[in-house]
């Protein structure tokens, strides 16, 4: 067992773990806190992966903007007393039973892969890198770019036009 | 490292993150369970530009790299997506004073 599968468990463990503790704690900050934690797993995935760009931007916007973000909405609204306990307990156990089943389906139908030829080699290859992926980005994804930018445009005046006070 | 871990990994986060829409009645838990299942995707999208590319890298060098463009894209339209988002969930909480998803129930009426 090598350095890489290691990494790999540890990794896989730390971010189903505290994916579940996102779920389950009854603080939203603490919900927000873990997920944070979540999104560290991931991007050591992207590490392991030598996706490296993808695990920097992972950080940066994820755990930095979009959790900021998050925190700030819990914080101003003053909602980091725990939420009062579900009524209807029928209503979780129906939700856990629907994603156990969810879950049962999604991976008995994915799991024949052919697992001798499709590998994926961590540590390898060099399209992560920030100079592949800008090259890409900037000759074939072009147009797409330019419209992620008009899409910030119009989600950032529609922020503003929800949250103003009429 | 079989591209079987990464799935099994990715359809375990995707469906903590179904459970967590389905179990949860706080709009803002709610709305992280589903950058979860965003995150899920990403992953098995960046797994599977690994493997096409360890396939394909003989016959073409950026093979591959798409998927990783497309990640790109995912966070993109997320951020926009958390931002207009949470502007609706701020709006909500100053007309009605909750956030639970029990009182937001008017289109039903």
């Amino acid at each position: 067992m090598g350095i890489t599968q290691i990494l790999f468990w540890t990794l896989t463990v730390l971010v189903l773990f505290s994916a579940l503790m996102v779920i389950t704690s009854k603080n939203p900050v603490h919900s927000v806190l873990w997920l944070i934690v979540t999104f560290f797993g991931i991007s050591g995935h992207y590490v392991l992966l030598n996706a490296q760009f993808l695990a920097i931007v992972n950080i940066i916007v994820y755990a930095g903007a979009i959790m900021v973000l998050f925190l700030f909405v819990i914080m101003l609204m003053n909602l980091n007393k725990p939420s009062s306990p579900l009524k209807n307990k029928w209503i979780q156990i129906a939700g856990f039973v629907a994603g156990g089943c969810l879950l049962l389906v999604l991976v008995a139908a994915l799991r024949n892969t052919e697992i001798a030829k499709n590998t994926v080699e961590a540590g390898t290859g060099d399209i992560g890198l920030v100079a592949n992926l800008g090259r890409e980005l900037f000759s074939n994804f072009v147009v797409p770019f330019e419209i992620a930018s008009i899409l910030f445009l119009s989600a950032m005046v529609g922020a503003v036009v929800i949250g103003k006070k009429e | 490292m079989p591209i079987n871990y990464y799935i099994v990994l990715a359809l375990c986060l995707f469906t903590i993150g179904v459970v967590g829409v389905l179990t949860r009645r706080n709009a803002i838990v709610v709305f992280m369970s589903v950058e979860l299942m965003l995150n899920s995707v990403n992953l098995l999208l960046v797994a599977f530009s690994k493997m096409h590319h360890a396939a394909k890298a003989a016959t073409m060098a950026s093979a591959g790299a798409d998927g990783q463009i497309f990640v790109f894209f995912v966070m993109a339209v997320a951020a926009a997506e958390v931002s207009v988002g949470l502007a609706i969930i701020v709006m909500l909480y100053r007309n009605i004073h909750t956030v639970d998803i029990n009182f937001l129930n008017r289109l039903k009426h």
